[in-house]
């Protein structure tokens, strides 16, 4: 099925494959285990129910999605040593200790407070179950924090030197892991986070609402995921702004992919609005531009000078196609999502915000639109850093193990196989509890006793789990 | 002189995290295997919520044998990881279907047979594969340059079939004693008596493990019966000989702690039997830990962080284990 294919591409579309699934669930677990720790918080400070309900609302579905977290990354951990063991030898001795401190200082964090978080409500008290809550959220953002500065290392590498076997060095862990785009990464992605959370934070409140305006805890996450989207979609898009010009200094010809172009502009760029790219005949067709804005955005100088693709040799460039699409596709998504937090803000400003069944609708259709801009931001970065995997110096074709495309391809069917039929079934789950009001959620687990034990500790409430399906 | 010292610290922390993961993760794997061996409804929920608030932490031991290695020494980490390439692809596999398992156990009725399976099916495919890595890589690994020079089946060998049946009797083994400390009654009654067999049939597997490894290798040999290292080295199957005799007696005795302990006892001891064959191999039989190490400044950035959080993992992990402490009634639940 797969024997046309190089031992390299399978293993790229591996890599590909199993990351982008991995990075879905950090996307929504990071955001919603922060919202988490404020629902708690805002309980224990204001004792109001709303938002112990609320919290146990999607405690319950922070369980599964951070569980499929777990379980695909622990795969892309073993991924560089498996499928790109010449990448892990010789940038192993610089990217190796950085993942290594993720592990130790983040994964145990989460790990270990999990528990308390879910299950321990009772055990220990509020007081040391909000400590577990915010540790469980701090995790997630120091893990990010050390996985990416090692991409921006492989981006942007810095404060290393080259040894006779070709591994790098450390020489300065400073510039190393404050390499020159990881503090722009960092920023971008920690907000991509909130902004995906926030998106289907406010469809689930919109589809309860479109059911039942009155419903209070619906209101509540409504209103709270609008005001989220007020405030982060422009800084976000700041943030982007500043990440391209970064970029552009660095990664010049990725940036040339992105904008689309193939040729040098003397005297201000024009910015490409859309097009299709020809990558045989190195231009784009059908394109509709806008004179010197491109310049302007990326120089701040309307008649700046843009060098192009034609500046670089053919063997480094990087593939114009998919990168000029999908950053397309994050941009525009970003503005969509600016469109939603102001149409929000308006109507909030109008006393409508409970009383606005199309702006209900609108915020369902947006529920899945951070997980697309997120995939399309990674796709721009990593699709543009090729043919490199440490950009500029280790060539991908340079970083792969010496294993049989036949290998490669019978486990990358199997990750393909087994992925769908796990992550479908555990997104089915997810949608399914999204889908439950959260009054009835809500009541079974007051009734009880205050929080709802996630895998159901208690036989009689796995009873009450079961009739809910 | 520094250099040495620090790739051979190094050698003992990523040992002593891989010993961490097999003691954690052994008896939460071990109650997956147990899964099929009862199909009362409300045994399995006892079961596997005996071990749901801390199998998470448990993995994480594992992510930082394999990030450890990758870390501080990359080289072994490159060479391994394609040798392994099936074995190890089968057991992260197998970890998806075990990890999904316990949260989607709790939201389906029609399928929860199906994630039951899912749990069983995977946690014994992972240790299958934890145990064939094992022998896999005492029988060896063939390197050329600084890469593997095998094909991808290699791995395959009766040895290494033998001691992946031998880590999952002895995974098996370590859950049926854990359930028969966590629980209480009928349920108890039952893992002990289920723990019995599996205690016998680890005990011969180890025996054939122990006695085959030696003649893998001359090295090995040497070890073990040539004087006087030999005089250093019996001190292992001495100890062996004591924890098995606790395992026996605790369980006739029907005591809580002491089969469990016993039985972490051998695991210990025959992952420091392995230690003692390898020294001063990382990947025998070519490669050593001097020659494996990343450089210097790898090792000493590491080694800050690692002799920081180590200390502060265990105390919260222990303090984890703490809060869900005790016998788990399954009539009542655990508050
Ligand atoms: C921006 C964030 C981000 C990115 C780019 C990645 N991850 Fe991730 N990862 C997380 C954010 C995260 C997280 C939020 O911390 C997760 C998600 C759910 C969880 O348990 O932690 C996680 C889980 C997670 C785990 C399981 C941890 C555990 O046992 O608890 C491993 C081993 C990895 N990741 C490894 C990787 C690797 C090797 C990546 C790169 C190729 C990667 N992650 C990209
Ligand atoms: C988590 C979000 C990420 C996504 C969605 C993502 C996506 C991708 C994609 C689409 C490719 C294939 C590019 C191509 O072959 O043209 C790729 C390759 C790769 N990425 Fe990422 N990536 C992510 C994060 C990372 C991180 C954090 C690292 C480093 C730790 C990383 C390291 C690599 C490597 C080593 C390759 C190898 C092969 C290659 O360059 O083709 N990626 N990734
Ligand atoms: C609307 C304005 C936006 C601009 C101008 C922008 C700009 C950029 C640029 C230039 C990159 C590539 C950087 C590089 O690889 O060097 C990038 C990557 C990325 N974008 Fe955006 N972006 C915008 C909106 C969004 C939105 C709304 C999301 C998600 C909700 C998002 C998520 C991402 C992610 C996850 C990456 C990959 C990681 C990274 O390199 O930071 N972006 N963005």
């Amino acid at each position: 099925m797969l024997d046309g294919f190089s031992a390299e591409m399978l293993a790229r579309v591996q890599f590909a494959f199993t990351v982008s699934f991995h990075i879905i669930f950090p996307a929504f677990s990071i955001g919603l285990a922060s919202y988490l720790a404020v629902l708690n918080g805002l309980y224990l400070r204001t004792r109001n129910e709303t938002y112990l309900v609320l919290f146990n609302y999607w405690k319950k579905i922070f369980a599964v999605a951070f569980g499929m977290g777990v379980v695909s990354g622990i795969v892309m951990a073993y991924q560089f040593g498996t499928n790109w063991s010449v990448f892990s030898d010789r940038a192993g001795p610089v990217i190796g200790p950085l993942m290594a401190y993720e592990v130790l200082s983040a994964f145990f964090l989460e790990a270990g407070f999990l528990g308390i978080m879910l299950f321990g409500r009772k055990r220990v008290g509020d007081g040391l179950h909000m400590l577990a809550t915010a540790m469980v959220a701090i995790g997630t953002l120091i893990s990010a924090t050390w996985i990416l500065s090692v991409n921006s290392w492989m981006q942007t590498p810095a404060g290393f030197s080259i040894n006779e076997v070709g591994q790098f060095i450390p020489e300065d862990w400073w510039a190393i892991v404050f390499n020159p785009s990881f503090p722009y990464r960092l920023v971008h992605m920690v907000l991509a986070a909130y902004l995906t959370t926030a998106l289907v934070v406010g469809a689930v409140g919109a589809l309860h609402l479109l059911r039942d305006r009155q419903d209070m805890p619906s209101r509540k996450m409504f209103s709270m995921a609008m005001w989220m989207l007020m405030v982060v979609t422009p800084l976000q898009i700041v943030a982007g702004d500043f990440h391209g010009i970064n970029t552009l200094k660095y990664q010049p010809q990725k940036v040339m992919a992105m904008e689309g172009h193939y040729d040098s502009y003397e005297g201000g760029a024009p910015l490409i609005l859309f097009g299709i790219p020809n990558e045989a005949e190195k231009k784009i067709e059908y394109k509709v531009e806008i004179p010197k804005l491109s310049s302007l955005i990326l120089k701040h100088d309307l008649n700046a000078d843009l060098p192009g693709l034609d500046t670089i040799p053919d063997e480094d460039e990087p593939p114009v196609t998919l990168i000029f699409f999908s950053f397309r596709i994050m941009v525009g998504l970003g503005f969509a999502m600016l469109g939603l937090g102001l149409w929000a803000a308006w109507m909030r400003w109008r006393g409508r915000l409970y009383d606005a069944p199309m702006l209900y609708r609108a915020s369902v259709l947006m529920g899945p639109m951070g997980f697309v801009a997120v995939l399309a931001g990674w796709i721009t970065t990593e699709v543009g850093r090729q043919p490199f995997t440490v950009y500029g110096l280790m060539r991908t074709s340079e970083s792969l193990s010496p294993i049989a495309a036949p290998a490669v391809a019978t486990s990358l069917v199997a990750f393909i196989i087994v992925y769908f039929f796990v992550f479908g079934a555990g997104t089915f789950y997810i949608l399914r509890m999204m889908n439950a009001r959260v009054k009835v959620v809500s009541e079974q687990s007051l009734r009880n006793e205050a929080p709802t034990r996630t895998a159901g500790i208690t036989p009689a409430q796995q009873r009450r789990a079961q009739e809910e399906d | 002189m520094f250099g040495l010292e620090l790739s051979f610290i190094w050698a003992g922390i990523i040992a002593f995290a891989v010993l961490v993961y097999v003691i954690l993760d052994g008896f939460d794997l071990g109650v997956g295997l147990l899964f099929p061996l009862t199909d009362d409804e409300k045994e399995r929920n006892v079961m596997m919520n005996s071990v749901a608030p801390i199998w998470d932490g448990n993995e994480t031991w594992l992510v930082l044998g394999g990030g450890g290695l990758f870390a501080v020494f990359p080289l072994a980490y490159a060479v391994v990881m394609p040798a392994l390439y099936v074995p190890i692809t089968l057991m992260l596999l197998g970890l998806v279907f075990r990890g999904v398992a316990f949260e989607y156990r709790w939201r389906t009725t029609r399928w929860k047979g199906v994630w039951d399976m899912a749990f069983f099916g995977g946690s014994f495919v992972a240790a299958m594969c934890q145990g064939i890595a094992l022998g896999a890589l005492v029988q060896g690994i063939e390197i050329e340059g600084r890469a593997y020079a095998g094909g991808w089946w290699d791995w395959l060998t009766p040895f290494s079939i033998l001691t992946g049946v031998a880590v999952t009797t002895g995974y098996a083994l370590l859950g049926a004693t854990w359930l028969n400390m966590k629980l209480e009654g009928r349920i108890q009654t039952h893992m002990r008596s289920l723990a019995w067999p599996f205690a016998l049939a680890t005990v011969g597997f180890m025996a054939a493990v122990s006695l085959w490894t030696p003649f893998l290798d001359a090295v090995y040999f040497e070890r073990w019966f040539s004087w006087p290292t030999a005089l250093y080295s019996s001190f292992v199957p001495f100890l062996v000989a004591l924890c098995i005799a606790g395992l026996f007696y605790g369980l006739k005795r029907g005591r809580d702690v002491m089969p469990f302990m016993s039985a972490l006892g051998m695991f210990v001891l025959g992952f420091i039997g392995i230690g003692i064959s390898f020294y001063p191999h990382m990947v025998p039989p070519g490669l050593t830990i001097a020659d494996a190490a990343a450089p210097d400044s790898s090792l000493a950035f590491a080694l800050v962080g690692t002799v920081v959080l180590v200390p502060i993992i265990l105390a919260y992990t222990a303090y984890a284990y703490w809060v869900f402490r005790g016998k788990i009634d399954p009539d009542e639940g655990y508050h």
